[in-house]
C-alpha cells in the first residue's frame, strides 16, 4: 500500500534497494491472471542453465579432486609449491582489496561531492579495467615495466623487479578489480547528495566527523559489498596475473595459475584439489555476500 | 539592524542571481525573503549563511562584517528545505549534533536536548529515526537542531515546502510561537505570500535577482512601491486581514 508520505517523496514503496539499484519487488499477479506452465518453465530453463554451467563442473571438480582417495588429496592440498601459490593468491587478493577501497572511497567521494572539469572522464578511466581483455592488462605491464619497457631502464639501475616477481603479480591483480569498490559506493554516494554534508559543515564539523558520522553509515553495506565482490575477482584472476608472473613455481605462482600447471603436466588430480580450494574460498565469499545483501535490506 | 546586506552581487556561471541586494532586518524581528521561483531568495539565504560567497558587497551580522568568515563561524542555525536531518542519527542524536561539535559537556548536551524536545512537544520520541517521523515532525527536529547552539540567527530556507497545505497552516503558526519565545532573529524564505504576510514581522520582495521592496506585510499591502509589488501581491486578501487587525486594535 502506497503511503501518502512516500508518494510525496517520489519513492516507489514496492521498490527494493537503495534508491539507485533498485529493482520492483516481486507483486505476485492474481492467480488467475497468470499460467502457471509459464512459470515453470521458466523455472526449469534456470534450474536447467545453473545445473549444466555451475553445479555439474563442480561436482565433477570434487568428484576428480578425491579421486584418488582422500591421502592423495591431502598430499597434493598440502603440497609445497599449492601451499605458497595460496599464499600468494591470499596476499595479492589482500593488497588488491586495502589499496581499491582506499581508492574508491576516495574516488565516490570526490565524484559524488564535487563538481570540476573531467569528472566524467575520470569516471570513465576508472571503468577500463572492466573494458580490456586481463590479457591485455597484462602485457601492458609488462611493456611498461618489463626490461625492453618504458621505465625498464629506471627499475633496472634500482634493482627493482616488477615484471616477472610478486609487486607485478599484485599490480596485475590490483588493475583488474580496480573498479569494484568504486563502482559500488559511486550511485549510492550520488544518490545521497550533500544536504546532510553541508548541514553538518554548517554546525562547525570537520571532514573527518562529517565522513565518520555521515558518509560511512550511508555506505557501509555498500563497501562491504564492493570489498567482496573485489575479494572474489582478485581471488579467480588469471589472465593478467598469467601474462606478468613467469609462471615461476613457488615463487609467482597464484592459485589459479598453478592449478593450470597441474593440468598441463597431466597431474590432473592435484589440478582437480588445488581446484577445490578456490572452490571452497568462492564458496565462502558467496555466503558472505548473502549476509550481506540480506542485512542491506 | 542586526543582518545587513550591503549592495550584493552574484553571477553564477553567467546568470545574475542577485543584483544589488541591500536591505536589513532588526535584531528579533522574523523576516521573510519572498518572491517568485528563480527570484534569488535562496541565494541570498544561501550568503548569509556562507554556503555561497558573494562577488560584491558586504553582508553584516551584528555590525561585522562576515564575508570572510566561514560558515560554522557565524554563530547560524540553518533549516534546509529538505530538513537534511542525519538519518542515520536518532531525533536526540540529531539535536545534539552541533553541540557535540563545539565539545559541549555531555550533561549540558543532554539537558538541551530535553529541553528543546520539550519545546517542540516532541518529548517521547528522542529515540525515533527520522524515516519514522511525519513530515510535520521532522520539521520540528530540524528547528530543534538549529536552535540547538543556540544562534544569533535563524534561517529558514521554504520550511513548509514539503508539508501538505493542511498542517501547514499549524506549523506556520506554531512557528512563528517558537520564534517569538525563543526570540531570535530569524529569516526565511517563501514564495508563499499568505505565509509570509501572516507570520513576519518585515517583508523583504525579491524577483529577478532584484529587492523589490522592503517594508512590513501593511506597507507592501497599502504602499506598494513597484508594479511586481503591486501585481505579485494579492493586496485584496490581506487588506481584509489588516482591516480585521486595525479594528481590533
Amino acid at each position: 500500500m502506497k503511503k501518502e508520505e512516500d508518494l510525496e517523496k517520489n519513492i516507489n514503496p514496492d521498490a527494493v534497494g537503495d534508491g539507485i539499484h533498485s529493482i520492483q519487488k516481486v507483486i505476485e499477479p492474481p492467480k488467475h491472471a497468470s499460467r502457471p506452465i509459464v512459470k515453470y518453465i521458466l523455472i526449469a530453463v534456470s534450474a536447467l542453465f545453473l545445473l549444466v554451467m555451475l553445479v555439474i563442473p563442480l561436482i565433477v571438480a570434487l568428484v576428480n579432486a578425491l579421486g584418488d582417495g582422500w591421502a592423495a588429496y591431502k598430499e597434493a592440498v598440502l603440497d609445497e609449491y599449492t601451499l605458497k601459490a595460496l599464499a600468494l593468491t591470499l596476499l595479492a587478493t589482500v593488497s588488491a582489496v586495502l589499496v581499491n577501497t582506499v581508492f574508491g572511497m576516495f574516488a565516490a567521494y570526490l565524484l559524488s561531492k564535487f563538481y570540476f572539469r573531467g569528472r566524467q572522464a575520470l569516471a570513465t578511466l576508472i571503468d577500463i579495467p572492466f573494458s580490456i581483455s586481463p590479457v591485455i592488462a597484462g602485457l601492458v605491464f609488462i611493456l611498461t615495466f618489463g626490461n625492453i619497457g618504458w621505465m625498464g631502464d629506471f627499475l633496472k639501475a634500482h634493482d627493482i623487479k616488477i615484471v616477472f616477481a610478486v609487486p607485478g603479480v599484485i599490480l596485475a591483480t590490483i588493475f583488474v578489480t580496480f573498479p569494484f569498490v568504486f563502482r559500488e559506493l559511486f550511485p549510492v554516494m550520488n544518490a545521497q547528495g550533500n544536504d546532510e554534508e553541508e548541514a553538518a559543515a554548517l554546525m562547525g564539523a570537520g571532514g573527518f566527523t562529517i565522513f565518520r558520522r555521515i558518509t560511512f553509515p550511508h555506505i557501509k553495506w555498500a563497501l562491504l559489498y564492493g570489498v567482496i565482490l573485489c575479494t572474489a575477482r582478485a581471488m579467480g584472476e588469471f589472465g593478467a596475473v598469467s601474462v606478468i608472473s613467469g609462471h615461476l613455481r613457488g615463487k609467482t605462482n597464484t592459485l589459479p595459475l598453478h592449478v593450470e600447471i597441474l593440468y598441463n603436466e597431466f597431474n590432473t588430480t592435484a589440478a582437480f584439489a588445488a581446484s577445490s580450494i578456490l572452490v571452497i574460498l568462492a564458496a565462502l565469499v558467496l555466503i558472505a555476500r548473502n549476509i550481506v545483501e540480506w542485512k542491506r535490506k | 539592524m542586526y543582518v545587513e546586506m550591503k549592495h550584493i552581487n552574484k553571477t553564477f556561471d553567467g546568470f545574475q542571481a542577485s543584483r544589488d541586494v541591500s536591505f536589513g532586518v532588526e535584531k528579533g524581528h522574523l523576516a521573510a525573503l519572498l518572491g517568485p521561483s528563480g527570484s534569488g531568495k535562496t541565494t541570498i539565504l544561501r550568503m548569509i549563511a556562507g554556503l555561497d560567497r558573494p562577488d560584491e558587497g558586504d553582508i553584516l551580522i551584528d555590525g561585522k562584517r562576515v564575508n570572510d568568515l566561514p560558515g560554522s563561524k557565524r554563530g547560524i542555525g540553518f533549516v534546509f528545505q529538505n530538513y537534511a536531518l542525519f538519518r542515520y542519527m536518532t531525533v536526540a542524536e540529531n539535536i545534539a549534533f552541533g553541540l557535540e561539535v563545539q565539545k559541549k559537556r555531555k550533561g549540558e548536551i543532554k539537558s538541551r536536548v530535553e529541553e528543546l524536545l520539550e519545546l517542540i512537544s516532541m518529548k517521547d520520541l528522542g529515540k525515533r529515526f527520522p524515516h519514522q517521523l511525519s513530515g510535520g515532525q521532522r520539521q520540528r527536529v530540524a528547528f530543534a537542531r538549529a536552535l540547538a547552539p543556540n544562534p544569533q540567527l535563524l534561517l529558514l530556507d521554504e520550511p513548509f515546502a514539503a508539508i501538505d497545505a493542511k498542517v501547514r497552516r499549524e506549523l506556520r503558526t506554531w512557528l512563528r510561537e517558537m520564534i517569538g519565545r525563543v526570540g531570535v532573529t530569524s529569516i526565511f524564505v517563501t514564495h508563499d505570500q499568505e505565509e509570509a504576510m501572516e507570520v513576519a514581522d518585515q517583508v523583504i520582495l525579491t524577483n529577478l535577482g532584484r529587492v523589490e521592496q522592503v517594508g512590513t506585510p501593511e506597507e507592501i499591502c497599502l504602499s506598494p512601491q513597484t508594479d511586481f509589488v503591486r501585481e505579485f501581491i494579492d493586496a485584496k486578501r490581506f487588506e481584509a486581514l489588516m482591516g480585521i487587525e486595525k479594528e481590533e486594535a
